[in-house]
C-alpha cells in the first residue's frame, strides 16, 4: 500500500499540472477577494477566516476528479480492484496521496495568504492547525465523490454538486476554529468536532468509496 | 391473501396493487389537502401579532415536514434496495426525490415570504433555514446523479450509497449549523414543551393539511414508481429488439 | 367570500399561489411522464407481439 501511495505521489509530481493548479487558484482567490470587497483591513480581518477556508475547499475541489479518473481510463483501477490488497485500503491511499499533493501545500500556503487578508495575529496558529486537521476530511470525502462519478464522461461538474453539500460540516467547524482563534475565544469545542469529523470520515467513508468503485466497475 | 410485505416488492404485484390503490389515495389526497387549506385560508381568524400571515403556516409546516420525511423514506427504501435488491424500492426512491425537492422549495419560499413582514428580512442564516438550504442541495445532487448514469441498476446502487452517506452528513450539517448560529426561528411549531402553545383553531386545520400533504406524497410516489417500472420495461423490450 | 387579509394580503396570497402552482406543476409533470411511458410501453409491447407472430 505504501508502494501505491508512492506511485500516486510520483505520478502527481511528474504530471505537474494538478499539483500547482490548486495552489495558484488559492492564491488568486486571496488576491481577488480584497479587490472585490475593498481594501479596508478591518473588514478583511473579519472575513479572512471564512475566505481562507472557502478558498482551500474550492482549491481542493479542483483536483478531485483526477483522483481516480486516470486510473480508470488506463485500466489500472480494474487491476487494483482485483489485487490482493483490499479496495478500501486502495481508496484510503488515493485520498492520502490527494491530501499530500493538495491539502498539505494549501495548509502551508494559508498563513502567507492570511497576511494578504490581514488575518489577526492570534489566528495564524489556529488557521494552520484547523486546515491540517480539516483538509484530510476534504480529501476523503472528495475521494468518495470521485468514486461515485468515476464512470461518467462529464463527471466534473456533477462531482462538485455531490461533494459540496458533504463539505458543509467540515467548513463550518474549520472556519469557526479560526474565527474564534482570531477573537481570542476558546477553540476547544469546534477543534474537537473538526477532528471528530476527519477521523470519522477517514474511518468509515473508504468503505462507501470502495463500494461505489465496485459498482462502477461491474 | 398476502403472505408477506415483500410481495409488493415484485413489480407485477406492485402494479396490480397500486393500480387500484393509487386512485383512492389520490382522491383522498386532493380532498384532505383542499379541506385543510380552505379551512386554513378562509375560516381561521388572524393572529393578534402575526395578522393574516399566520395562514402561511398551513403551507409551511406541512411542506417542511414532508421535505424531511421524503428524505427519510428515500433512506429506508435505499437500504431495502441495497440489502434485498427489490427493484421497486430503488424506483420508489427515485420517484420520491422530485416530490421532496418541491416540498423543500415550498417550505423555503413560504418561509421567506413569511419572514419578510415578521422578521423584516427574506432570508437570515438561521440554523433551520440553513439546514433546509443544505437539504435542497442534497436533493439536487441526488437527482443529478440519477440523471447522469445510464445503466439503471448502477444508478440505483450509486444513488442509494449517496443517500446513505448523504443522510449522515445531512445530520452532521444540522448539528453544525446549530453550533454555528443561534437562530430567529421559533421552536418546533407543534412541540409540547414549547413556550407558546398553538391554539386549537390553528392546530386542527394544520393537522388536516399535514395529512393532505402526506397523502399527496404517497400518491405521487405510487404514480412515479409505476412510471419508472414502465420505463424499465420499455428499456428491457428495446434492448431485446436490438439484440435480434 | 375572500377573507380580509389586511396589510399582509400580498404575502399570504403570494405564498398560496406559489405553493399551489408548484404542487400543480409537480402533479402535471408526474401525470405527463406517466402517460408518455404508458404509451411507449404499449407501442413496444405491440411491436414485440407483431414480430413474434
Amino acid at each position: 500500500m505504501i508502494a501505491l501511495l508512492l506511485r500516486d505521489l510520483r505520478l502527481a509530481v511528474r504530471a505537474g499540472g494538478g499539483f500547482g493548479l490548486g495552489l495558484a487558484f488559492f492564491l488568486i482567490l486571496a488576491v481577488l477577494v480584497p479587490l472585490g470587497v475593498g481594501p479596508e483591513s478591518a473588514l478583511l480581518a473579519r472575513i479572512a477566516p471564512g475566505i481562507l477556508w472557502v478558498g482551500a475547499l474550492l482549491a481542493c475541489l479542483l483536483s478531485l476528479d483526477r483522483i481516480l479518473a486516470l486510473d480508470y481510463e488506463d485500466g489500472s483501477l480494474d487491476l487494483l480492484a482485483t489485487a490482493p490488497i483490499p479496495l478500501e485500503g486502495v481508496v484510503t491511499m488515493k485520498a492520502a496521496a490527494h491530501w499530500i499533493t493538495t491539502g498539505l501545500p494549501l495548509t502551508l500556503l494559508a498563513p502567507v495568504l492570511g497576511v494578504l487578508l490581514s488575518l489577526p495575529a492570534p489566528a495564524y496558529g489556529w488557521l494552520v492547525l484547523s486546515l491540517a486537521l480539516g483538509t484530510p476530511a476534504l480529501s476523503v470525502i472528495g475521494t468518495f465523490g470521485a468514486a461515485l462519478t468515476v464512470g461518467l464522461r462529464r463527471g466534473g461538474l456533477l462531482l462538485s454538486l455531490l461533494v459540496l453539500p458533504l463539505y458543509v460540516p467540515t467548513l463550518i467547524f474549520g472556519a469557526e476554529v479560526v474565527r474564534r482563534g482570531a477573537d481570542g475565544l476558546s477553540v476547544a469545542t469546534p477543534l474537537a468536532l473538526l477532528a471528530g469529523i476527519t477521523l470519522g470520515a477517514a474511518a468509515l467513508l473508504p468503505f462507501a468509496s470502495a463500494a461505489a468503485i465496485r459498482i462502477n466497475l461491474r | 391473501m398476502v403472505s408477506s410485505y415483500w410481495e409488493y416488492a415484485n413489480p407485477t404485484r406492485f402494479m396490480q396493487t397500486s393500480g387500484w390503490l393509487l386512485p383512492v389515495v389520490a382522491v383522498l389526497a386532493v380532498v384532505t389537502t383542499a379541506v385543510g387549506l380552505i379551512w386554513g385560508f378562509f375560516f381561521t381568524s388572524d393572529d393578534f401579532r402575526q395578522g393574516s400571515t399566520v395562514k402561511i403556516l398551513f403551507l409551511h409546516v406541512p411542506s417542511a415536514l414532508m421535505a424531511i420525511n421524503a428524505w427519510l423514506m428515500m433512506l429506508v427504501v435505499s437500504l431495502i434496495w441495497l440489502i434485498r435488491r427489490h427493484h421497486v424500492s430503488a424506483l420508489a426512491a427515485k420517484a420520491a426525490a422530485p416530490v421532496g425537492l418541491a416540498m423543500t422549495v415550498i417550505a423555503l419560499f413560504t418561509g421567506a415570504i413569511w419572514g419578510q413582514p415578521m422578521w423584516g428580512t427574506w432570508w437570515v442564516w438561521d440554523p433551520r433555514l440553513t439546514s433546509f438550504l443544505v437539504l435542497f442541495l442534497f436533493y439536487l445532487g441526488y437527482l443529478a446523479l440519477w440523471q447522469a448514469i445510464e445503466d439503471p441498476d448502477t444508478a440505483a446502487d450509486l444513488t442509494a450509497v449517496l443517500c446513505l452517506v448523504g443522510s449522515v452528513f445531512a445530520l452532521l450539517s444540522r448539528y453544525a449549523v446549530f453550533f454555528w448560529s443561534q437562530g430567529l426561528h421559533q421552536g418546533p411549531s407543534l412541540s409540547l414543551q414549547a413556550g407558546e402553545r398553538m391554539d386549537m383553531a390553528y392546530k386542527l386545520p394544520l393537522y388536516v393539511a399535514m395529512t393532505g400533504f402526506g397523502l399527496i406524497f404517497v400518491a405521487l410516489v405510487l404514480l412515479g414508481t409505476r412510471t419508472e417500472i414502465r420505463a424499465r420495461r420499455i428499456k428491457a423490450l428495446v434492448a431485446r429488439e436490438r439484440m435480434g | 367570500m375572500m377573507p380580509d387579509l389586511g396589510r399582509y394580503a400580498f404575502e399570504v396570497s403570494a405564498a398560496y399561489i406559489f405553493s399551489l402552482s408548484v404542487l400543480a406543476g409537480l402533479v402535471i409533470w408526474y401525470l405527463a411522464r406517466n402517460a408518455r411511458m404508458r404509451r411507449d410501453l404499449a407501442e413496444a409491447e405491440e411491436r414485440r407481439s407483431r414480430r413474434d407472430g
